[in-house]
């Protein structure tokens, strides 16, 4: 229990605390209001996705690669459970376990900046299907590694640049041409503007696009892994 | 009555492919205990894990107690234990923790009681607090058992059960197996070691590259294979094999130093008194004999020999 609250709850708070000190107060405070709201209160959203992200991928990767490693898996396919079974529970689990590092992160940020949420609904909707969405995705990385390096490769190369370039910390509408376009084809954009508007009611892309690539982001991963259940990649030789 | 286990018509072929199984037909009765036996790389291992539903089948069909493992997969992997030849566990868990986890992973109410008594029949319930990385290598495989027998099967798999393991728990495993079978459990087991099966097994099933050779009473295969052979180490070493010793086929080796004979067990006349008789008389003096059956290595290489 100890460990569990320190490694995965404290950390993440920590790193949190950090961002708002150095962007919302030191940067933070020598920059114009971005879309109507203050930097400090501007970067929450972002920082919350960022969190739901790297930590959906990152549970739910471990979570499956671990037993697959050490070949305790065995005992997950033998038992008397169908692939959709399996799936759901690793998912739940990494996802439950995001979105309330999610919410503890919003709790820490009302320390440090007025928040008002405009649309509460939507901002859970978007913060479950955002850490379900990835929480796939993150099960797909854990079956497909081969080794720790490559478990932490598709985060630290593909994940978190996508997330530092979506928007995160600014609106996009900020990058100079060509740049804003071709951040258009960046997928946490949507995921980030749709999130932002369920605060503040504005986001760089319409929200019903936002939801619309969430979703599509959910199918695309649901119909990979029903492809590695029926032929059995990596699981079941 | 209908066999608890059917195997038929069961191909695997792997992506490399290699023929791990190739159209295997096999009966396993109820309440039995059942030895497969064969070499490294037979298709043992194989077997269990596309019955238990770790490996995927080509083509064919298995039916557990009447289920089909792929279409009716809940019901026949719910009486289904199995303990793997290598010792996989999550080693951060206690050993109360991870036995009570899989007992849960097969659909079963909690029961305290059951998993109490489970960890002292294995003598795991001093350690049932501790981690598994802390235990020993046999008490891993202990945890290995308890964990298959958590939701308590009808079936049981043991894939190697005794590699690798010293005498105390080996006993203590026979005992168990015995007592599961007694408990209406049927026990299936690999191994390559044939006094284990000889000594374990109801009945015993041959496989080599994939194809169950034969499958037979224990009884019946150690007649139809219980050949045994004489070694004698002589005192003085001999020229030639004297002809007086020449009616049963006794063989000298190379350096005149080591006499074999061999003989039917089950006969009813063994032919080694008078042998030894004969020995004597012809002042013929050994420093040491020994006694030994034939392997599994002979039965595999008369089996497939016959095969082919």
């Amino acid at each position: 229990m100890r460990r569990t609250f320190w490694q995965s709850i404290a950390t993440p708070v920590i790193t949190t605390v950090l961002y708002f000190v150095v962007f919302g107060g030191a940067i933070g405070s020598r920059m114009q209001h971005v879309g109507g709201v203050g930097y400090g209160a501007f970067i929450v959203p972002g920082l919350i996705m960022l969190t739901l992200l790297t930590q959906s991928i990152g549970n739910a990767s471990i979570a499956i690669y671990f037993p697959i490693f050490t070949k305790t898996v065995y005992e997950i396919l033998s038992a008397p459970l169908s692939a959709m079974e399996t799936v759901f529970a690793y998912v739940a689990a990494a996802a439950t376990k995001s979105v309330l590092l999610a919410l503890i992160i919003l709790g820490t940020a009302t320390f440090f900046t007025p928040l008002h949420i405009l649309h509460p609904g939507w901002m859970v909707a978007f913060m479950l299907l955002t850490a379900v969405a990835f929480s796939l995705f993150g099960f797909i990385i854990g079956i497909w590694a081969q080794n720790f390096e490559q478990l932490a490769i598709v985060p630290a190369l593909v994940v978190t640049p996508l997330t530092f370039l979506g928007g995160a910390f600014y609106s996009i509408d900020m990058l100079p041409q060509p740049w804003r376009t071709v951040n258009l084809l960046n997928p946490v954009v949507y995921l980030v503007s749709g999130f932002r508007w369920s605060f503040y009611g504005t986001g760089d892309v319409a929200v019903g696009l936002s939801l619309a690539f969430t979703g599509l982001f959910v199918a695309v991963c649901l119909a990979l892994i029903w492809w590695i259940f029926h032929t059995g990649y990596r699981l079941k030789p | 009555m209908q066999p608890i286990i059917s195997v038929s018509a069961l191909l695997k072929t792997y992506k490399s492919g290699l023929i791990a199984l190739d159209h295997v037909d096999l009966a396993i009765e109820r309440q039995e205990i059942f030895a497969l036996l064969g070499p490294n790389g037979a298709g043992k291992t194989t077997l269990i894990s596309v019955i238990c539903g770790t490996v995927g089948m080509s083509s064919g069909q298995v039916l557990v107690d009447g289920h089909d493992i792929v279409r009716d997969y809940r019901a026949a992997r719910a009486l289904i234990g199995l303990v793997l030849q290598e010792i996989s566990l999550d080693i951060f868990a206690t050993v109360w923790n991870t036995v009570s986890f899989s007992r849960g992973l097969f659909g079963c109410w909690p029961d305290p009681a059951y998993i109490e008594r489970l960890l002292r029949d294995l003598s795991l319930w001093e350690k049932r607090d501790q981690r598994v990385i802390e235990l020993s290598g046999g008490m891993k495989r202990r945890v290995m058992i308890a964990k298959a027998l958590s939701h308590e099967p009808k079936i049981l798999f043991l894939d190697e059960p005794t590699a690798g393991v010293d005498v105390n728990l080996r006993r203590d495993m026979w005992a168990l197996v015995r007592r599961l079978r007694d408990m209406g459990v049927t026990i299936i087991l690999t191994t390559h070691y044939i006094e284990e099966a000889e000594e374990m097994a109801d009945r015993i099933g041959v496989i080599a590259q994939g194809r169950i050779l034969l499958v037979e009473d224990t009884a019946a295969l150690m007649r139809k294979f219980g050949r045994r052979q004489l070694t004698l180490v002589l005192q003085h070493p001999l020229a030639a094999l004297p002809v007086e010793l020449e009616p049963w086929n006794v063989e000298l080796d190379q350096e005149g130093q080591v006499l074999t004979y061999g003989f039917d067990a089950n006969a009813e006349s063994t032919g080694i008194s008078a042998l030894l008789r004969r020995m004597g008389e012809l002042g013929i003096d050994f420093k040491d004999l020994d006694t030994s059956r034939s392997s599994l290595e002979d039965i595999f290489v008369s089996l497939v020999d016959g095969a082919s």
